[in-house]
């Protein structure tokens, strides 16, 4: 694997991850973690139309006339979009009912708007493909891991299987509903961005304003 | 009467689209930098929106929902696989006709809103808003309603957000947090004010 196709796949892990760093995406993703299963699904959902649509629109990306092409991005990726949800409803009804609406969002994620537009309008098709297939699992990790939190502390369980025993099931741990409800989730995507800067600090934003400097520098900070 | 009253203050407040049901977030993130950026994009979201959903009423009602054709004579006819592709299409048409429309007949609002409009088309909140429409089988008297309600929603949201962080330049926010990650815990905390309304019942 050459050098440049591992980086689009695995750079958007974590470094340049869609959710947490590029700030892309977010509808979804916000929306269908209050618990695992769905996430699960719109993760191979928005994986898969990403790597497809990346590939699809860079073989034919010579042939767009440049003042249409956000039509024929469009049209493309709904096309893969209700592909993969004819599948869902085919394999996995009870789950896309859950999803209700945010399956056909896909449409509009800005995820992959992003990607065709920034990647697979100037690369050739594999390379394309690696990429939206990375930026695609980038998004899963991210997903996954919101999803993960919000079950294990609002219902106590994990994929539906119970964890910590919940007190209305004769265990100990009293679910923390906040967390299954609009506010938690925005808290939890700050706290983890949070996380994640901290660690990697080249991610850490230059504020736009600053009073005064003075303030920082003797704290040592 | 008092129906559509009701469905309208539940559309901005309870079920508003950023902050109970997480669309259209990622301009809701993006551009909330700047005050007067916020209120152009709130208006244009709430013209387009108070348009399309109605529009997209009639296109769901005419001719692609189940029995829709039976006016044609094709009672067996459903269509609504066709409802994504058409919406997205409906919508980005108008946000063109609109951009035309409005640079003829009123160019002051044209200059104001028109680095927008094109980002419009891509807005999960507009498409959403449809999508719900189809969802919750609204007439077109409540689609109007609907959609209005929704868009003055989202604007009042991003306005909103945008004076927040307008305070939030004075504070000093930890390093780590600067930009996106505060932007969240106040969009939180913003999210938790508008739970309160969620006991109202009209």
């Amino acid at each position: 694997m050459t050098p440049e196709a591992k980086a689009s796949l695995f750079g958007p892990l974590i470094k340049e991850n869609p959710i947490t760093f590029q700030i892309l995406g977010l509808c979804s993703a916000l929306a269908v973690t209050t618990s695992m299963m769905p996430a699960l699904l719109m993760s191979l959902a928005v994986t898969g139309v990403l790597a497809f649509g990346g590939a699809v629109i860079s073989a034919i990306r010579r042939h767009i006339p440049d003042n249409v092409r956000i039509v024929v991005q469009l049209t493309i990726i709904a096309s893969l979009v209700i592909v993969a949800d004819q599948i869902l409803k085919a394999y996995a009804f009870e789950t896309s009912r859950q999803l209700s609406v945010f399956v056909s969002l896909i449409v509009t994620n800005c995820i992959v708007l992003a990607r065709v537009e920034t990647f697979a309008m100037k690369n050739n098709v594999a390379a394309s493909f690696l990429d939206g297939l990375g930026n695609g699992l980038g998004y899963s990790l991210a997903l996954m891991t919101i999803a993960a939190i919000r079950e294990l502390l609002g219902a106590g369980s994990l994929f539906g299987f119970p964890v910590l025993p919940t007190l209305a099931d004769g265990g100990w741990y009293y679910p923390n509903g906040l967390m299954l409800l609009p506010p938690g989730v925005y808290f939890i995507v700050g706290f983890l961005i949070w996380g994640i800067r901290s660690w990697r600090v080249e991610q850490v934003e230059q504020p736009e304003f600053r009073i005064r400097h003075v303030h920082r520098a003797q704290t040592g900070s | 009467m008092s129906s559509y009253v009701t469905l309208f203050l539940q559309s901005v407040f309870t079920e508003n689209l950023v902050l109970a049901l997480f669309l259209g977030i990622c301009p809701f993130m993006a551009l909330s930098r700047r005050f007067d950026t916020a209120v152009g994009l709130g208006a244009a979201v709430v013209v387009v929106m108070t348009v399309t959903v109605p529009v997209n009423s009639l296109i769901l009602g005419y001719l692609l929902g189940p029995g829709a054709l039976a006016w044609a004579g094709l009672p067996a006819m459903d269509l609504s696989f066709l409802a994504l592709v058409s919406f997205i299409g409906v919508i980005a048409a108008i946000v063109q006709v609109l951009e035309m429309v409005l640079d003829r007949f009123f160019p002051a609002l044209h200059q104001a809103l028109g680095v927008f409009l094109p980002l419009i088309a891509v807005n999960c909140a507009i498409l959403g808003a449809s999508l719900f429409m189809g969802e919750r089988r609204y007439s077109f008297d409540e689609s109007v309603v609907y959609g209005f309600g929704s868009g003055v929603g989202w604007a009042l949201a991003i306005i909103v957000l945008a004076g927040l962080r307008h305070k939030l330049r004075y504070s000093d926010v930890p390093d780590g947090l600067q930009g996106a990650g505060i932007t969240f815990i106040t969009a939180g905390l913003m999210a938790m004010g508008f739970m309160a309304f969620s006991g109202i019942r009209l």
